[in-house]
């Protein structure tokens, strides 16, 4: 299948290139922007007038529950919510049930997300067996099986010697370690972000140093062990603080953030709308700012959507009984774009932190558009509007803080491979 | 964002929290509350402002003491109670609140009491609930218990007359207390200027001061020249581990006794939520002495309860 895609507005963030282009697609590569290769006959042109064109989003963390949580997700329904977001690759982490910790599992779910021929999916493998804490998982087997990186999800390890041997078994093979950082005795039945709000509200408190504590354990073990650690989903200013810290001395480490904690605070959650139920907590209003300013200076490499489709019934309880949790593909897009234009930043840098940046943490050839790299595009209308419902939503999670909200931007035309995977 | 608790109109719809109440409406309540004071020294004590009205209290945690003043109020306006301590049967067989609350509402419930352990569990209710159908909260979590807040307002005002110059400390496990919260958002929405709370580092609630209070961890200090003094009750299981060594250190740091006492006004009130750990958070000679008004508190208990009913039902 060969494409052009005239009149869009090509956005390549990694090489700075932002230009009005036709792109050349042939064989799931793109052949070139600009000057039509030689002989070149389309059997299919894209008109994308109106059109920004970039490379298909990279999402860090999606959880598409399977296996074992197909009551609230299935693959179909989260890979076309995927792609319907502009998302052509993303990270899916472990926690499924049972956990993603021997290659049967991994094998399985590769194959099957490949035979749906949407988005192209990469494993995170358990760090420990069954996400225990407690016994490190078969790294080896695993990155055989196709994981680019062993995380421990939201699941508390048994105690930091394990941590310490973990990162030195994965230093030993150059395996990328994922931690979501907070300290599970100083958050022990936690739900809300400690300060005004959860005092309002008298929800038990996730007090900031579950953090802080967490991050700097992390960051003496990763320099100890020169263990290359990703830290999942920071929360607070100071989080951002210490990583900045930690970079400035040369440690290999990165950093990402979940595309809700760029716009929400703990006083969104002022009404006890169990949407607003996050991991970690949604936290005060500075932290939100530190969080949005170190995406955008560079501190937090990446940002992702966090997707976590949760049923309405395990959402239609108080709020501290509520699963945690947002459904996030396809509102990664334009709550991006908001990000950036916000913070006043030129496209290809706010699309930066979705593409070719999320792309080097997984170690992907991804999130380029530009010749020689695979054809996986996004198509969006940078100024479409459209309402957050459970209708206009693909996935089957429809747990958004945003339900009822006008967002803009939305994914028109997504490829994966050279091919058209949305519109279905 | 709406409040949940009022109708376009400003009425009271539900009693959920007494932050976010408007002064009159804190106001009517305590005024309604008075004329019910009389009705309850009566021989006959009893009127039929709410007949053919079906109250069911539902306690998802256990509770006597409440559910009882609650079912005397209703009782007393004449309505058909029914109690229900769902704690032991439908949760545990697995019904989610909502749907134990569709149910008891499909029985032609006009009015829910509601308790629960976790905090905003009524305004989940209240969302969900037909128009017409009012909840109040009975106490939820940490969060809330307004209608011990507006009864210790009450009190507060038959004894003081007026809330403009009075200093107000609320003493102990600040923290986990849906009671100290109820009483510092309705004095505040009153006028009381100077509201306080006093306890250690681990009983007080972080960005305290937010709500408004002045923090004192010195017990002397907090409760200085205070016209009216709320001690909390401590929960056995918080009275030794983390947050506390003994029961025996918090009763020397933080119980009142009348020799601690006398740093207050000489006209000061002593209040306290119930039940009592004399000897923890309060000595007995406070709590059986002069300046001890604990039992007209639950006395006028009864009529802030039957108030708020009658005004949610639109008879008063």
């Amino acid at each position: 299948m060969k494409i052009d895609i005239r009149n869009a507005r090509v956005i390549d963030p990694a090489s700075g290139r932002d230009e009005s282009a036709p792109v050349f697609i042939a064989d799931g590569r793109i052949l070139a922007i600009g000057a039509a290769p030689d002989g070149f006959r389309p059997d299919r042109t894209l008109d994308a007038k109106g059109l920004v064109a970039c490379p298909g989003l990279v999402d860090l963390s999606a959880r598409l529950r399977e296996p074992g949580y197909e009551y609230r997700a299935t693959l179909e329904s989260e890979m076309r919510a995927a792609v319907a977001g502009g998302i052509t690759s993303l990270a899916c982490p472990p926690d499924t049930d049972p956990p993603l910790d021997e290659p049967g599992l991994v094998e399985m779910l590769k194959r099957r997300a490949e035979s749906l021929r949407q988005a192209r999916v990469y494993p995170l493998g358990a760090l420990t067996q069954g996400l225990g804490g407690a016994r490190i998982a078969e790294m080896g087997e695993l990155a055989e099986a196709g994981c680019v990186g062993f995380f421990q999800a939201d699941a508390p390890l048994a105690d930091l010697n394990v941590l310490l041997q973990a990162l030195r078994y994965a230093a030993t093979f150059g395996y990328t370690v994922w931690l979501r950082p907070q300290d599970a005795q100083l958050s022990h039945g936690g739900v809300a972000h400690e300060g005004e709000v959860s005092t309002r509200l008298g929800l038990p408190p996730v007090p900031e140093v579950a953090e802080t504590v967490a991050v700097a354990a992390i960051l003496e073990l990763a320099a100890a062990t020169g263990a290359r650690v990703h830290l999942a989903r920071l929360s607070t200013a100071k989080g951002v603080a210490q990583v900045a810290a930690a970079k400035a001395r040369g440690l290999a480490v990165t950093c990402d953030v979940g595309i809700h904690h760029l716009h929400l605070c703990d006083r969104d959650a002022a009404d006890f709308n169990a949407n607003m139920n996050l991991v970690p907590p949604l936290r005060g209003p500075r932290d939100r700012d530190a969080l949005r300013r170190g995406l955008g200076d560079g501190t937090i490499d990446a940002v992702c959507s966090d997707h976590t489709p949760v049923d309405d019934d395990a959402k239609q309880v108080p709020f501290g009984e509520a699963e945690p949790g947002a459904t996030g593909l396809e509102v990664f897009l334009p709550l991006l774009l908001q990000w950036g234009a916000e913070m006043k930043l030129p496209l290809p840098a706010t699309l930066a932190a979705a593409t070719s940046r999320a792309a080097a943490i997984l170690g992907i050839d991804a999130g380029r558009l530009a010749p020689g790299q695979p054809a996986d595009i996004c198509l969006f209308d940078p100024s479409g509007h459209w309402t957050v419902s459970a209708s206009a939503l693909a996935s089957q999670g429809r747990n958004s803080p945003f339900l009822g909200l006008e967002l803009v931007g939305r994914a028109a035309v997504t490829l994966v491979d050279g091919r058209i995977v949305h519109p279905a | 964002m709406r409040n949940l608790q009022l109708d376009a109109q400003g009425r009271l719809v539900h009693l959920l929290s007494t932050e976010g109440l408007p002064r009159e409406t804190i106001q009517h309540i305590l005024d309604t509350a008075s004329q019910f004071v009389s009705v309850n020294a009566r021989e006959v004590k009893k009127v039929p402002l709410l007949r053919g009205v079906s109250i069911f209290n539902v306690f998802f945690e256990n509770s006597t003491r409440t559910r009882t003043t609650f079912e005397i109020a209703a009782k007393r306006l004449s309505a058909d109670v029914i109690n229900l301590n769902i704690g032991a049967s439908s949760t545990a067989k697995g019904e989610s609140l909502l749907d134990t609350v569709w149910n008891l509402q499909a029985m032609d419930a006009d009015m829910f009491v509601v308790r629960h352990k976790e905090a905003g569990a009524p305004h989940l209710i209240a969302r969900h609930v037909k128009p017409g159908v009012h909840v109040v909260n009975a106490g939820d979590g940490r969060h809330a218990h307004p209608t011990q807040g507006l009864l210790d307002a009450y009190t507060i005002r038959h004894y003081k007359r007026d809330f403009a110059n009075l200093a107000v400390a609320i003493v102990g496990d600040v923290l986990h207390s849906r009671v100290a919260r109820s009483d510092i958002h309705a004095l505040k929405t009153l006028g009381v200027p100077d509201v306080r709370v006093v306890g250690p580092k681990t009983l007080l609630p972080a960005g305290a001061e937010r709500l408004g209070v002045r923090v004192f961890h010195d017990l002397a200090d907090g409760i200085r020249d205070c016209d009216v003094i709320i001690t909390l009750r401590l929960q056995n299981e918080r009275m030794s581990g983390p947050l506390l060594p003994s029961a025996g250190e918090f009763f020397k740091a933080y119980g009142l006794t009348p020799e601690r006492l006398a740093v207050a006004r000489p006209d000061a009130i002593v209040m306290h939520p119930g039940p009592l750990n004399r000897g923890v958070e309060i000595d007995s000679g406070v709590a059986d002495g002069g300046h001890s008004v604990i039992m007209p508190q639950v006395t006028f208990g009864i009529a802030v309860r039957m108030a708020v009913m009658a005004i949610l039902a639109g008879n008063a």
